[in-house]
């Protein structure tokens, strides 16, 4: 029995991206509802009480909240492409990078809000955080997940399709091709995987996007 | 599979309370190491990839040792309400615990205001469910229970009673208290109390 699938998003949101991957990944029919985070819709309202944030899965009328919750149910609804290994083990350190790389957002995110020294503490605190990634989690593997993409490589994802975007709009560079050759290399390949290939957000729209953004916090940042 | 069971564990954590609780239920055998994380051990620091982070886990132990008190649903929604629940009490709760025992003023009272607002909105989520995981103690459960062993500490520094303000999630406390797993799993709250003590000192807050 099919049931709808429905997914709540927001253009350029990364957690949207993911579930929009996911989607494409396991070969899930769905429709698109764009919501508009500055007005947010009754429906989002509804579905997400305690949040009030996308995405939103709602599979048969009923809303699942939260990326990475979304990502679980997907795995366990419609397995086929498998995101999560089988052994328990092995799944245990998929979901501890995803909580990882998840976690980890916000610190990255600190070099688009500042500026000056600050930003400059907070771009020597991403670059640690890159180097466990490049050296723990990555290693010598393709993908984090192995020979093919998983789970947490769709979390990081948004390092293949926005951290140049932010470090442009930011001015400074973080995934230097010559201090991290590992994650270079697999942001080039991630993007080239069929299924995240056709749903990557458009790179000049980005630029446009976050440059108003950056300049926002800064004009609020100044004394 | 007689593999052997290890947990680093450090005694006031709710954190790794919530493994024990779970290791009980399954009614396995471990061996306990006190870590003090202040203290990091190097043998910590090289043991290849421990799994870390308490509900991952839970969610291990559960998968592993499926046969006996399963703790997730098997119905993949329930699945889900469930894993968006343990995670709204990872991201709002402990935090905020913690400002009320290490602010004053303003910055405290704004703290356990929000705190038993959120603690309101998981006692409407328990509703008239004798557990959070329905009829059966689970995952969500696992999660939350823990943290009781602070509520005593938040109490005293916040001068707050949440008995006053959550009847039914301290009912439910005393109702998941019952159990054997539980009970030996948690930690003394006027032990913990000490320890939010001693932290205060040390942060120099008085």
């Amino acid at each position: 029995m099919e049931e709808e699938v429905k997914l709540l998003g927001a253009w350029p949101s990364p957690y949207s991206y993911r579930v929009l991957w996911a989607l494409s990944l396991k070969d899930i029919k769905y429709e698109y509802v764009e919501e508009d985070l500055s007005n947010k819709s009754d429906l989002l309202l509804q579905y997400n009480p305690v949040y009030k944030k996308i995405p939103v899965l709602v599979h048969g009328g009923k809303p699942i909240s939260e990326s990475l919750v979304i990502l679980e149910y997907m795995e366990e609804t419609w397995p086929q492409n498998p995101l999560l290994p089988q052994d328990p083990y092995d799944k245990a350190m998929a979901r501890f990078w995803a909580k990882f790389g998840e976690d980890k957002g916000p610190i990255f995110m600190a070099i688009f809000v500042t500026v000056g020294e600050e930003q400059e503490k907070a771009a020597k605190e991403a670059k640690e955080q890159l180097t466990i990634l490049e050296e723990q989690a990555l290693g010598e593997k393709k993908f984090f997940g192995g020979d093919k993409i998983g789970l947490t490589d769709i979390v990081l994802g948004w390092m293949a399709g926005w951290l140049d975007v932010i470090e442009e709009v930011s001015g400074l560079k973080l995934l230097e091709a010559e201090t991290f050759p590992r994650l270079h290399a697999w942001v080039q390949r991630f993007k080239e995987v069929p299924g995240i290939k056709e749903q990557l957000p458009d790179r000049d729209e980005m630029l446009v996007y976050y440059k108003k953004k950056r300049e926002m916090f800064i004009g609020s940042v100044k004394p | 599979m007689a593999d052997e069971i290890i947990l680093l564990d450090f005694w006031p954590s709710p954190f790794g309370m919530r493994v024990r609780v779970a290791l009980a239920e399954k009614g396995l055998k471990y061996e306990y190491r006190e870590e003090d994380p202040r203290n990091k051990n190097p043998l910590l620091l090289e043991m290849n990839p421990p799994i870390c982070e308490s509900m991952i886990i839970v969610q291990y132990i559960d998968e592993v040792w499926n046969k006996k008190s399963p703790l997730l649903p098997s119905d993949p929604y329930q699945r889900a309400q469930a894993r968006f629940w343990a995670d709204y009490i990872d991201k709002k709760l402990y935090e905020l615990g913690r400002r009320i025992w290490s602010t004053k003023g303003e910055e405290q009272e704004t703290a356990k205001n929000e705190f038993i607002e959120y603690l309101k909105i998981l006692e409407g989520e328990l509703g008239e469910k004798p557990y959070f995981g329905g009829e059966k103690f689970g995952f969500v459960d696992v999660a939350l229970v823990t943290f009781s062993t602070l509520f005593y500490a938040y109490e005293s520094f916040g001068n707050f009673s949440i008995e006053v303000e959550c009847p039914k999630l301290i009912a439910w406390t005393k109702r998941c208290k019952e159990k054997e797993s539980v009970s030996s799993s948690l930690k003394d709250p006027q032990k913990v109390h000490g320890f939010v003590i001693e932290m205060r000192k040390k942060l120099g807050i008085e």
